[in-house]
């Protein structure tokens, strides 16, 4: 079992840097823009949003190869963007629109990717990790050198079906990482008022799985990280579980007041440990880019998000005639 | 005194087994532990121990002995110094010997309807409509082994297939399905799982989404409760909430319905449950020739199949026609029997008390149309209503809860569709609105018996 010992700063690359910048600084906007449209009534039900996140999936899609997957939970936008699907299709989606990747019918929460690998979009709090390691089950069962991520919350660590993959996944080596994304809140739970052991890196020990906890707010950590968890399953020695320590800036959901925490203290994350601030400095400080190079990229950003609102409010909501399409397939 | 050695129940179904060998002779003493003899039932051989101490008198069943009713006296005990003459005052005397009195009660009460028909298929079994190649020929085999045969084949024919379940390898399957098949597939494509349904439930759906075709199988439908959840909202659903980019090809299938005094927890029928979910399809076969030619198609599906099997048909012997790839659509009902007077709907395990409602019907003059609907979702309720339509009148039968039940459906289903054709209200017979009672007597009660259809029929024809 690895301890919480800080990983090894990957080396600084300014192209893999700018990226970084780029792609956290889309979901961000992506998610602001969202909560903006759900706040128009243009966006219905449940709403998810990531921003605070953004160096997860974004650090961890670096080690990433052709056919690898990713499975998350119901807060799934930034992941989706991370492993390159359309903003347009994903908006439209929270939209309900027919352009939408589930044609409007799943939502914030359901959505999917066959070419990009992204297998949802799940609304039940960790049903996603079972999932995750049957994908991995595959992987294990067609004898290629993929890996899939499934992403879980601390609220979802607790659920009892986790347990029984993690038992299974280590059993069977399935080339699975598993992301614990600690943003210290279950919906209004503290970590503290509903984990006996707050540490959830370890909670793979009974199962013989090495964990490690990690700074999710800082994007190479991330990297690092995921890299040696990555080449630990794709050697053939099973699962990997990283505990990415975050913090989400909005409430669960739209509709959370988030009254079980104080201004002040998502304030101080704010102003000491986000993500694209960090990134941000890195390129500054380190000369790798001036403000103005930054400004160019925030602009091209918006550009994108702009786009992806329009479409997603332009789009026609699905036919009538789709409420019966899409239950079942046609047996060949 | 000397006492019989009776021939033992070694499962909650057993009927008869066959006497594989003996390992004590006669005039050989025993110690209660000792190991008397071995005993073949359909699933298993197993060892069979004295209870008593004595001396083996008389072997009365020889090595081996086949087709062994449960209950048979099958050797004396002698008590020490006792003469070989004597012989047992009355017959079964003993029941600390074999547990013998719940086994007899099993064979004579609760099994009389459900198994007297075992060895031979009922006489109404010829079903009518069958479209079978001229010059098909059969061969006799259990629901068990079509159910076997059926898994095999698809594995053969697709690498993509896999089995993975509780004891589905090293153990051969807990009620024997998996015969051999670890043996052909080796550990990887046949997968012992821990007791976790929840979890490798839901470890299938993502090998499925992932494009390979696992077969699930619960030991008994009543564990699948703890993997409902991967079952209806991931399995069910993500074909929908992906606008039809994901595929779930998976076939979810195991014992369901009630065995033989196994009580609440192990007796659900959830054929009803399963039916209500868009997104599924439910099949529900009665004779080893559905149950084959249904789960080679269900495995072939591409949408995820809950394939309802049932312990007490396990055993139970049908003729199975000899063609290479025999396959059943799913979603089409069987005509077993056709009949003027009454329609009788029904599937699974129900078919028994439906045929053999429909034989004593006829001896009474009054012919019953019988319907297996084999699959439940989707429902073939177009043959119902045809027959409906015919004959008037129809009476359904399941051995699930009466209330929002499949005959409470198709009841809807003819109201709406066929109203001004019936002369009559349609009947449910249904297991009855309380949880499986163990005490022997009660079970018989709150399961649907041929009675109950036989006088259902009768209320529905005016007799």
């Amino acid at each position: 079992m690895a301890a919480a010992k800080k990983p090894k700063k990957a080396n600084l690359d300014k192209d893999e840097l700018l990226d970084f910048y780029r792609e956290m600084l889309l979901i961000r906007r992506f998610e602001e823009k969202a909560g903006q449209l759900y706040g128009m009534g243009l966006i219905g039900g449940f709403c998810h949003l990531y921003i605070g996140q953004e160096a997860i999936v974004v650090g961890l899609e670096a080690s990433a190869i052709e056919g690898d997957q990713r499975v998350t939970s119901y807060r799934d936008h930034g992941h989706m963007l991370a492993c390159g699907m359309d903003p347009k299709g994903v908006m439209a989606e929270l939209t309900g629109r027919e352009g939408g990747y589930s044609r409007g019918k799943g939502g914030s929460m359901h959505m999917f990717s066959r070419e990009k690998n992204f297998y949802g979009g799940h609304g039940i709090v960790g049903a996603q990790v079972p999932i995750g390691a049957g994908l991995a089950f595959a992987n294990w069962y067609r004898g290629n050198d993929n890996v899939s991520f499934a992403y879980f919350g601390d609220g979802a660590a607790n659920q009892g079906q986790v347990y029984e993959t993690f038992n299974m996944a280590s059993l069977w080596k399935l080339p699975c990482v598993f992301v614990i994304e600690n943003n210290k809140y279950a919906m209004g739970t503290s970590l503290q008022r509903g984990s006996s052991t707050p540490e959830l890196y370890t909670r793979g020990a009974a199962f013989g799985i090495p964990g490690e906890a990690v700074d999710g707010m800082d994007v190479l950590a991330v990297k690092a990280a995921g890299a040696k968890a990555v080449a630990h399953c794709r050697s053939g020695k099973g699962p990997y579980i990283l505990e990415m320590n975050t913090y989400r800036y909005r409430g669960h959901s739209m509709s959370d007041p988030a009254k079980y925490r104080t201004r002040e203290e998502v304030q101080k994350v704010k102003d000491e440990r986000d993500p694209i601030d960090h990134v941000r400095e890195l390129l500054v400080g380190g000369k790798h880019a001036t403000e103005a190079d930054l400004k160019a990229i925030d602009k091209e950003i918006k550009k994108v998000v702009i786009e992806a609102a329009d479409f997603a409010t332009q789009s026609p909501e699905p036919e009538l005639s789709e409420l019966y399409t899409d239950i079942l397939a046609e047996a060949n | 005194m000397a006492i019989n050695i009776l021939m033992p129940a070694l499962s909650p179904t057993m009927e008869e087994g066959n006497l594989a060998k003996w390992l004590v002779k006669e005039g050989d003493s025993v110690e209660s532990g000792d190991i008397l003899c071995e005993i073949e039932t359909d699933k298993a051989t197993m060892e069979f121990e004295a209870v008593d101490e004595g001396v083996i008198g008389k072997i009365l069943v020889a090595d081996g002995s086949e087709g062994v009713k449960v209950n048979t006296p099958i050797a004396v005990l002698l008590e020490e110094g006792e003469s070989a003459d004597a012989t047992p005052s009355t017959a079964p005397a003993t029941t600390e010997e074999t547990t013998g009195k719940t086994t007899e009660e099993i064979t004579e009460e609760t099994l009389t309807e459900a198994e007297a028909p075992a060895a031979t298929a009922p006489v109404a079994s010829t079903p009518v409509e069958q479209d079978l190649p001229a010059g098909t020929t059969f061969k006799s085999q259990t629901v068990r082994e079509a159910i076997r045969d059926a898994m095999s084949e698809e594995m053969r024919r697709s690498e993509d297939v896999f089995l993975m379940g509780e004891e589905v390898a090293q153990y051969e399957g807990a009620y024997k399905v998996s015969q051999g098949m670890l043996d052909e597939f080796g550990p990887k494509r046949v997968i012992d799982t821990p007791i976790t349904e929840h979890g490798f439930t839901g470890i299938a759906v993502g090998a499925a989404f992932a494009g390979l075709n696992p077969i699930v199988e619960f030991m008994t439908f009543n564990f699948a409760m703890q993997a409902l959840d991967q079952i209806v909202n991931s399995a069910a659903k993500t074909r929908y909430m992906s606008g039809g980019q994901m595929t779930c090809p998976i076939v979810f299938r195991g014992a369901n319905g009630a065995a033989s005094r196994v009580g609440a927890q192990h007796s659900h029928d959830y054929a009803s449950m399963y039916a209500q979910i868009p997104g599924l399809k439910v099949v529900m076969p009665y004779s080893a020739d559905d149950y084959k030619g249904l789960l080679k198609s269900a495995i072939r599906d591409p949408n995820p199949v809950i394939f309802l099997e049932n312990e007490i048909l396990y055993g139970r012997s049908f003729d199975v026609p000899e063609i290479e790839d025999y396959t059943v659509p799913i979603g089409k009902a069987r005509i077993w029997r056709e009949g003027d007077d009454v329609t009788i709907v029904s599937f699974g395990i129900g078919m028994q008390y439906a045929l053999e409602a429909a034989d004593k019907l006829a001896e009474e003059g009054i012919s019953a149309e019988v319907i297996d609907l084999r699959t439940l979702r989707p429902m073939d309720t177009e043959t119902v209503i045809k027959s409906v339509m015919k004959t008037n009148r129809c009476v359904t039968v399941e051995e699930g809860f009466p209330v929002v039940s499949i005959g409470g459906h198709i009841s809807a289903t003819i109201m709406q569709e066929a109203f001004d054709y019936l002369d009559a209200p349609v009947i449910n017979c249904t297991g009855k609105d309380v949880p499986m009672p163990y005490a022997a007597n009660l079970e018989k009660l709150a399961l649907v018996t041929t009675d109950e259809v036989i006088a259902a029929v009768k209320s529905v024809t005016y007799r």
